[in-house]
């Protein structure tokens, strides 16, 4: 089997504008939705109580609510988790009552006017540690973008650390105007997923421009297009078919890993989408527009003394 | 030329050995026990106990697989989970006659059931976290403010009978948020004053302020000692932790520090939420009380007639005590115990340090009581026991309190630390709770399981159909990946969580990647002419630089993750950068290791495996190896691809900068030995 059969380079870069004309948009549209809507954060960030329960029969998600509206928790938002057996019920922080209560509380409030349940978790995250992992969270981010730039210059030259880095944000930026749209829970393992498939998308441009960096040194009088043209085309297989692979099995985890690696799959699946397309026809571009040439990687050849054309020492 | 020497694949097969070996308990399984350990400090579980075991259990007839001691206590691992049940009924009516007042702790535990010499050799499975197992995990934070100033009021007390001591005349000694301040009238006094807590008090730092009539002395405790402080705090807090949380009866229990200010509890298989936060935030108090040594008064208390305003106690050794109802001095008082020896007789004792108002009270109490057993206890949940009882030998000031004699220094760790225990030393609030049902846990393993293993196969499926042989090789790869991984997380007992389980899907997922880029590289190597020894070494070579890079990028996340998540994203971050590491090694000398298995012993191979291998025509012409090798690696895609040959020709002609037979000259001018140059 061979999927991919080209004949000649695919000449991607005629169309750079195009692909980052379209990126552009799909940015500028994360950003509006998150700004508009803002992402829905999960307790682990925002603190407060989460209690899941299992009824054996279907829940009646309105007779929980009522249960709890008497029991005096008002702001509850109470859900199906996965199936309908299943009940999420979030409660907020209460600034007068910051301790672990709220768990018990649910429970009894249940048993009285809803009874039948079973506790399966309960999470609660004060107010500090909220926090913390927010900031935790934006510092991970950071070190993982300062850590593979600096990588990426050591390795290859400041135009490829610099093109990768903004291609690649744009797709956690993209990533998180995803669930900020839909208004999917955002939690700590959306954030794991985020910064993995950051590290995971690079090594998407790193592969583009090992290719860029051999074909400079190897062939001549090829134009910068015509060279990022070949890197890409020359890729393009390994790309789909690695992407495929992983998709497969973040597939499988979308399937059969139920409703707490739901989102984390989800998010891993737009995550390796968007990393093909700006790694590559996102990333290239701006390579190409930052000005890299051949003379970057081609060391001027050492003049040998009394060396004649041909190079021979006689 | 694709041989490995034999040393490359001898480290090959230790290391699937080695992985295979510890990965192994993970199949075992676990079977059900009974553990028994101490509830008290003061108890020990040695092979007394042990042999107290096997009779109780022998005398009910139960059968058990096996019992042994280790630092925890006694485990005895039994058939099925009714013995388990009938097991505990019955050590715990041996154990702990009087429910009451629990000597013992009798825990249903699970052990890995891997035969014994697995586990001689430390190869234990992985042990699972709480959200697979079900439990209860707590994060408190310990209240340093609160700590510190409760060391400063004490300060204060102290400073206050310092300069009475000392007979220096002061207007006033408070505390005002984190510093103590005296005032003085004059300088001179202020001086005598400096020099006086100098050298009585080293912890603190002083400094001048005011003028006039109205001179201060500012003293704060130093970093260094609010440092010492802190620490001390938060492990007395962790030790009184451990003894209250053996009530619950939890056969491992984790108590561990987080960060400068933090504990976490888990407590696997526990439920109860309610009991357990009520445990934690339980207060025990000291309590020192006098003996009642009147003559007669014992021997009718035993009797049944407690005389008025005592209480009936038992010493640790058994003998009965009668302690009078009056506290001369509360655990309050008590700054620290430490475990030490008698400057004089080398024998080992107990010192305890009091603040200066329970150096007052406790000299008067001595002074009077010379001769005289007072009684040290400690009482938790109402209910008081005896940590010690010695003799009153002279009058003692000062605050500093040594208990010597008949102790050994295990005994006298033990007083201590029971001493210490009594109470808190800062306060504690729950930062954050997760429970998890028992049911749920298994749902989460069956859920983690079934993505990995139906991610794997889709994986391998495609792998085999789309690469074949070196398909099959890449998938083979994969899964010793998998078992390197497993084997690494059981070695290094990390925690797994289902977000390390979600990780080692990942992990495979973009593992696979490596073998792509190899397999493309070959297949690739072959489009351009080279023989297929030659694609093979070169497609390696060259996929090496590219795999190294692009984990390098996938491990830098990773680590990110790993320093900055806490929780369950730290579970991830571990497995995710373990796994980059492993897939490193199977993906590149593994995989490499079975093709030169394969190919690397014929003298002539005439094609490989690999699939497919489309030429584009223009290609064929452009190199002479080229041409041998599509005929014996792909005659169906030469025949496919030749009516488009017209087409593709010129265009690669006319471009004439670039097309995909370029590299054939390449690589044969790079590589002596491959095909291009030989024909």
């Amino acid at each position: 089997m061979e999927f991919f059969r080209i004949h000649k380079d695919i000449p991607f870069m005629r169309h750079a504008l195009k692909f980052n004309i379209i990126s552009l948009l799909t940015f500028v549209a994360a950003v509006f939705f998150l700004f508009w809507n803002g992402l829905n954060l999960s307790v682990e960030f925002t603190g407060g109580t989460l209690v899941e329960v299992n009824y054996t029969q279907t829940a009646d998600l309105e007779k929980v609510r009522g249960a709890l509206a008497k029991a005096g928790h008002g702001e509850v938002a109470v859900q199906n988790f996965g199936s309908s057996h299943d009940v999420l019920i979030r409660l907020p922080l209460k600034a007068d009552e910051p301790t672990a209560k709220a768990g018990e509380a649910v429970m009894a409030a249940l048993d009285a006017d809803a009874p039948g349940a079973t506790l399966r978790r309960v999470e609660f995250v004060g107010p500090q540690v909220g926090k913390e992992l927010a900031e935790n969270g934006a510092m991970a981010l950071l070190l993982v973008v300062i850590g593979i730039v600096i990588y990426l210059a050591f390795r290859f030259e400041w135009r490829f650390s610099v093109a990768a880095i903004i291609a690649n944000l744009h797709d956690v930026v993209i990533i998180l105007g995803f669930f900020a749209c839909f208004g999917w829970e955002f939690s700590l393992s959306v954030l794991a997923a985020v910064l993995a498939v950051l590290g995971y998308s690079v090594n998407e441009s790193v592969v583009v421009f090992d290719r860029v960096r051999e074909t400079f040194k190897k062939a001549r009088g090829l134009s910068t297009p015509q060279v990022l043209d070949h890197a890409i085309t020359r890729t393009i297989s390994r790309t789909i078919i690695t992407h495929g692979s992983t998709q497969m099995m973040v597939l499988s985890m979308l399937i059969f890993g139920g409703e707490t690696l739901h989102n984390f799959a989800l998010a891993l699946t737009i995550g390796i989408c968007f990393g093909i397309y700006s790694s590559v026809l996102v990333a290239s571009p701006l390579v190409m527009w930052l000005g890299v040439s051949r003379e970057q990687f081609v060391k001027p050849k050492r003049q040998i003394e009394g060396a004649n054309e041909d190079g021979a020492v006689v | 030329m694709n041989r490995y020497p034999l040393w490359k694949y001898a480290t090959v097969v230790i290391a699937l050995l080695i992985g295979l070996l510890y990965t192994l308990p993970n199949f075992f399984g676990e079977s059900p026990a009974v553990q028994v350990s101490s509830a008290k400090a003061t108890l020990k579980v040695d092979t007394q106990t042990l042999a107290r075991v096997e009779t109780t259990l022998n005398a009910a007839q139960v059968v058990n697989d096996g019992l042994f001691l280790d630092t925890v206590g006694v485990k005895v691992r039994l058939h099925d989970a009714d013995t388990q049940l009938k097991a505990r009924d019955l050590l715990e009516k041996e154990f702990n006659p009087d429910p009451e007042n629990a000597q013992y702790v009798v825990a249903l535990n699970l052990l890995s059931a891997s035969p014994q010499w697995l586990t001689r050799l430390s190869a234990l499975p992985m042990y699972l976290g709480l959200d697979l197992r079900g439990g209860v995990h707590f994060l408190l934070q310990v209240d340093m403010k609160g700590a510190l100033t409760k060391r400063l009021d004490s300060l204060g007390a102290d400073l206050r009978t310092l300069m009475r001591d000392k007979n220096i005349r002061h207007a006033g000694i408070a505390r005002e948020g984190e510093r103590v301040v005296l005032r003085f009238r004059d300088a001179e006094t202020r001086d005598r004053a400096r020099n006086a807590l100098a050298d009585a008090q080293p912890d603190l730092q002083l400094a001048d302020q005011g003028e006039g009539e109205d001179l201060k002395l500012v003293a704060t405790l130093k970093p260094q000692a609010v440092t010492r402080l802190q620490a001390s705090a938060l492990s007395q807090n962790m030790t009184t932790l451990h003894n209250r949380i053996n009530e619950l009866g939890v056969a491992e229990p984790v108590i561990q520090q987080q960060g400068a200010d933090r504990i976490v509890v888990q407590l696997p298989g526990v439920q109860d939420t309610a009991k357990a936060k009520d445990i934690l935030g339980r207060t025990a108090t000291l309590e020192i009380r006098m003996v009642d040594d009147t003559a007669g008064a014992l021997e009718a208390a035993q009797a049944g007639q407690v005389p008025f305003g005592t209480e009936l106690y038992v010493e640790r050794g058994g003998k009965p005590l009668l302690v009078k109802k009056q506290v001369m001095l509360t655990g309050e008082r008590l700054t620290d115990a430490q475990p030490g020896f008698d400057n004089q007789t080398q024998e080992p004792s107990v010192h305890l340090t009091l603040d200066s108002a329970g150096a007052r009270i406790f000299k008067d109490v001595t002074r009077d009581n010379v001769g005289k057993r007072m009684a040290i206890l400690l009482i938790e949940k109402g209910k008081g026991e005896v940590v010690t009882a010695p003799v009153i030998r002279t009058e003692i000031g000062g605050g500093r309190v040594q208990i010597s004699g008949r102790m050994s220094t295990v005994e006298a760790n033990d007083t201590a630390l029971l001493l210490r225990a009594g109470s808190l030393a800062a306060p504690m609030e729950i930062i954050e709770e997760r429970t998890i049902g028992p049911s749920l846990g298994a749902d989460n393993i069956k859920k983690g399981f079934d993505s990995t293993l139906w991610g794997f196969t889709a994986i391998a499926v495609f792998m085999i159909a789309y690469y074949m042989l070196f398909g099959a090789v890449s998938v083979v790869a994969l899964a010793t990946n998998l078992l390197f991984l497993i084997a690494l997380l059981s070695m290094l007992q990390a925690t797994l969580t289902l977000p390390g389980i979600a990780a080692i899907a990942l992990t495979l997922g973009m593992a696979i990647d490596s073998n792509v880029l190899i397999n493309e590289r070959i297949r690739e190597e072959l489009r351009n002419g080279m023989t297929p020894a030659a694609a093979i070494t070169t497609g390696y070579e060259r996929a090496f630089g590219t795999i190294l890079d692009s984990n390098v990028t996938t491990l830098i996340a990773g680590i990110a993750l790993l320093i900055f998540g806490s929780g369950p994203i730290r579970g991830f971050a571990v497995v995710h950068c373990l796994g980059i590491l492993t897939s490193l090694f199977s993906s590149v000398v593994v995989s490499r290791a079975l093709v030169n298995l394969l190919y690397g012993g014929r003298r002539k191979i005439d094609s490989l495996a690999i699939g497919q291998v489309w030429k584009p025509q223009g290609s064929a012409a452009a190199s002479p190896a080229a041409k041998s090798a599509a005929k014996v690696a792909a005659p169906v895609a030469a025949t496919k691809a030749a009516p488009k040959q017209g087409a593709a020709s010129p265009a690669a002609g006319k471009s004439g900068a670039i097309n995909w037979g370029d590299s054939g000259g390449r690589g044969a001018a790079g590589k002596p030995d491959s095909g291009g140059k030989a024909k």
